[in-house]
């Protein structure tokens, strides 16, 4: 062979190479980088994003359609009073520090969550269960002190994941979970790097190494999609700019639902927020069409209560909120303003709440509601509006899934006290029979939709925008995930 | 009288002019929100489009002009009301303690970027036009003192300073009535420089969210406001920006041209 025929069939060989064999690593970009790294004890959505199903893995787990489905369970028992679950755990499932994953972990996991000290951020999740007790080491029974119809559900949460004792230390900087990736590197303020675990139980995913970004700013994420620094960003932050993706073919846009219901929350302790005739006149002031296509540009479904519409119990409430600020103004009258008043609206920073902020003030001066604008951050508005309580209307959107509960526990931030409301979550939460548990459901949302406790805005859509060659992406977000277990590149 | 000048009056003028319109009459009101005609390009009805809520932006421009020039002018404010008094008691007392204070003190402030504390003032006491006013104001007033000492200075060897202290006026009447009439060209001069500087700042105190809150329109925030637009409506990020680019080089030509003209120094050279 001449020295030319021989470099033809390498640089051949190695064009065959690099075609045939798809990409292995993503560089994945989200909004907010996690404060720490243990999903069982922060609050943060952004661990959630970066952890959930990657490293941790739950007893159960939630697929991209927002159904409940065995994770480290293998399959269950419930007894006949629907009080004992007893939970056959996968074989063969290790940690990634080696250690093996039986029912001892599982164990100290739940009972961890539901310490008295616990600082998992969704303890009711866990507070039902009266007693976790070891069969076998993979066996474990979960015995509850009442009925509870979501407990399967709420085991599929990020907070609920199963962790171990021996990692436990330093979980929040080192996680060491079960999932198909390993955590190997977190730079703060810079990145956060994943590899495959060549020791995962179930499929084996596509992707060796996978790279997560943190890019809060709209402009600068645009670049970074624009340039292909990022693969993927989840959770774009302009909506604006979908349309110029979607007709640039380097590019998918995924628009999914997530269980973000985005409202503007009312301080119903404060005065005048406490008359249900003013926060009825706040509702009908609003024009969500309007803050739909001003806010996130047409990306957003209204809705009338805080539930999501692609829940098949959610109930069409819109009705009891049209937008009529005449009405509005003659209930504000009634209620003793009707020269309006002035009170205050604090806007976190994603721009749902900043530019939708400015458009309600807008409708609320309408009717003779002067909101006068602050604009927060992330720090803040934690501390000022949801710890201190110390605001009259703000903007958020509740991404936790089927979270209507939150309107039972009346510390919470928007200070809703309703014996009804609370007596219907709590026979909620006693009920398992599906059919009752719906009529239950839409007897919640009717209690707070006819009540106004906050104006109920648009359930938030989740802009994914990818390189063309990405599969397997979720498009909903039922739970704050970027599951790349199942994320490959096309050849 | 150099073409620069006039060029520099008139733009100065025609931002004066529409922030003064804008008290009585603007196209649009800006603060009811028109969504469906939002980021129209400019036409016809709206001769520079709409932004991302539909308001119109030559009413926003108008509006905003009202702020920029109220925000920086009030700065300019604060800067001569206590810089000039203060470099003027520093030249009256030129060598003594109380000169080095105030220099030194001066030389402290100076030493610190200007936006850089203005950020910290409003971030601690809140974001808001008033806090932007005094954040700028603050640094207007070593500007203003050290020019005033620099001028003064010389001033005190003259010898119609001598007369009238042999006259038997005291510093402060000296000051007041001598030195103060002498030094006013420079300060008017440096006023308008210091305006386009207030001017910009509030822009860019706007622009990262520190000056004027919604709904008062700023020139900075439509900047910002108008910066994920830039591919689909450039002519919301454009128009704004043009208007500071023209409200500043205005007034520097403006300024530069008023010190051809008014600065004794170089009054003295072309003699």
């Amino acid at each position: 062979m001449t020295f030319l025929t021989r470099l033809t069939a390498v640089s051949a060989f190695a064009l065959m190479a690099t075609t045939a064999t798809a990409q292995t690593d993503i560089t994945v970009a989200i909004q907010l980088e996690p404060p720490n790294l243990d999903p069982t004890g922060g609050a943060a959505q952004a661990i959630d994003s970066v952890l959930y199903s990657n490293v941790f893995e739950g007893l159960t787990r939630f697929m991209a359609d927002g159904s409940v489905v065995p994770g480290l369970a293998e399959s269950w028992d419930i007894s006949e009073d629907g009080l004992t679950y007893t939970f056959a755990l996968r074989s063969g499932v290790t940690f990634h520090d080696g250690t093996a994953m039986d029912a001892e972990d599982v164990k100290f996991s739940l009972d961890r969550a539901r310490a008295e000290d616990s600082t998992n951020a969704q303890k009711g999740l866990f507070a039902d269960i009266a007693e976790v007790t070891v069969i076998d080491p993979q066996t474990v029974e979960v015995t509850l002190s009442q009925q509870n119809g979501s407990f399967l559900f709420n085991m599929a949460w990020g907070d609920a994941v199963i962790v171990a004792p021996e990692s436990i230390e330093t979980i929040a900087s080192n996680p060491v979970g079960t999932g198909a990736f390993t955590f190997t590197d977190w730079v703060q303020g810079d990145r956060l790097e994943l590899t495959r675990n060549d020791a995962y139980w179930g499929d084996a995913p596509a992707l060796e190494t996978a790279t997560f970004r943190f890019i809060s700013d709209p402009t600068a994420a645009f670049a970074a999609v624009m340039a292909e620094d990022v693969d993927v960003f989840v959770g774009f932050p302009a909506p604006e700019n979908l349309p110029q993706f979607e007709a640039d073919p380097r590019f998918q846009v995924l628009v999914g639902n997530t269980e973000g219901e985005t409202i503007l929350s009312t301080n119903n302790q404060m005065p005048p927020f406490d008359n249900v005739l003013v926060r009825e006149a706040v509702a009908l002031a609003i024009d969500r069409q309007a803050i739909i296509d001003g806010a996130m540009f047409g990306y957003g479904t209204p809705i009338g209560t805080h539930f999501a519409p692609h829940n098949p119990d959610y109930v069409d409430l819109l009705g009891n909120s049209p937008h009529d600020p005449d009405r509005a103004r003659e209930l504000l009258a009634e209620a003793g303003f009707a020269d309006g008043f002035t009170t205050t609206l604090k806007l976190p920073p994603p721009s749902y709440a900043r530019r939708g902020g400015e458009i309600i003030a807008a409708q609320l001066r309408e009717v003779g509601i002067e909101a006068e604008i602050t604009n927060l951050e992330w720090a803040q508005w934690l501390e000022e509006v949801f710890k201190a309580k110390d605001f009259g209307l703000t903007i958020v959107s509740h991404t936790e899934p089927m979270d209507i509960g939150i309107y039972a526990n009346p510390d919470y931030y928007f200070q809703y006290d309703n014996i009804v409301f609370q007596a219907v979550m709590e026979k909620l939460n006693a009920t398992t029979d599906p059919a009752m548990r719906s009529e239950l459901m839409a007897a919640a949302q009717t209690i707070i939709s006819e009540d106004y406790v906050n104006g109920y805005l648009f359930q938030l859509a989740v802009p994914t925008v990818a390189q063309a060659g990405l599969n397997g992406l979720w498009t909903d977000q039922p739970t704050a995930a970027v599951d790349l277990t199942g994320v490959s590149w096309s050849e | 009288m150099k073409l620069s000048f006039y060029i520099g009056a008139a733009l100065t003028a025609l931002f004066l002019a529409l922030a003064a319109l804008s008290f009585v009459w603007t196209p649009y009101d800006i603060q009811s929100l028109d969504i469906p005609n939002k980021l129209q390009r400019p036409n016809a009805t709206y001769l520079l489009g709409t932004d991302q809520f539909g308001r119109d932006i030559l009413s926003m421009i108008m509006m905003g002009a009202r702020t920029s020039i109220a925000v920086a002018l009030l700065a300019v404010g604060i800067g001569i009301a206590a810089g000039v008094p203060l470099g003027l008691l520093a030249a009256a007392r030129r060598g003594t303690w109380l000169d080095e204070v105030i220099m030194r003190g001066n030389d402290l402030v100076f030493a610190f970027p200007s936006l850089v504390i203005a950020i910290l003032i409003t971030a601690v006491y809140g974001a808001s036009a008033t806090n932007a006013i005094i954040a700028i104001g603050i640094f207007n007033i070593p500007v203003f003192a050290r020019l005033s000492r620099g001028a003064a200075l010389p001033l005190w060897e003259r010898d119609f300073i001598l007369a009238a202290r042999v006259a038997g006026k005291g510093p402060a009447r000296i000051s007041a009535e001598h030195i103060l009439p002498n030094i006013t060209n420079l300060m008017i001069v440096q006023g308008t420089i210091q305006f386009s500087l207030g001017i910009l700042a509030e822009a860019a105190l706007s622009y990262i969210g520190l000056g004027a809150q919604p709904p008062t329109a700023s020139w900075g925030r439509m900047l910002a406001d108008a910066q994920t637009l830039t591919a689909i409506a450039p002519h919301t990020a454009l128009i704004p920006g043009c208007t500071i680019i023209a409200m500043v080089l205005g007034l520097n030509l403006l300024g530069d041209g008023l010190r051809d003209w008014l600065d004794p120094r170089l009054r003295v050279d072309r003699t």
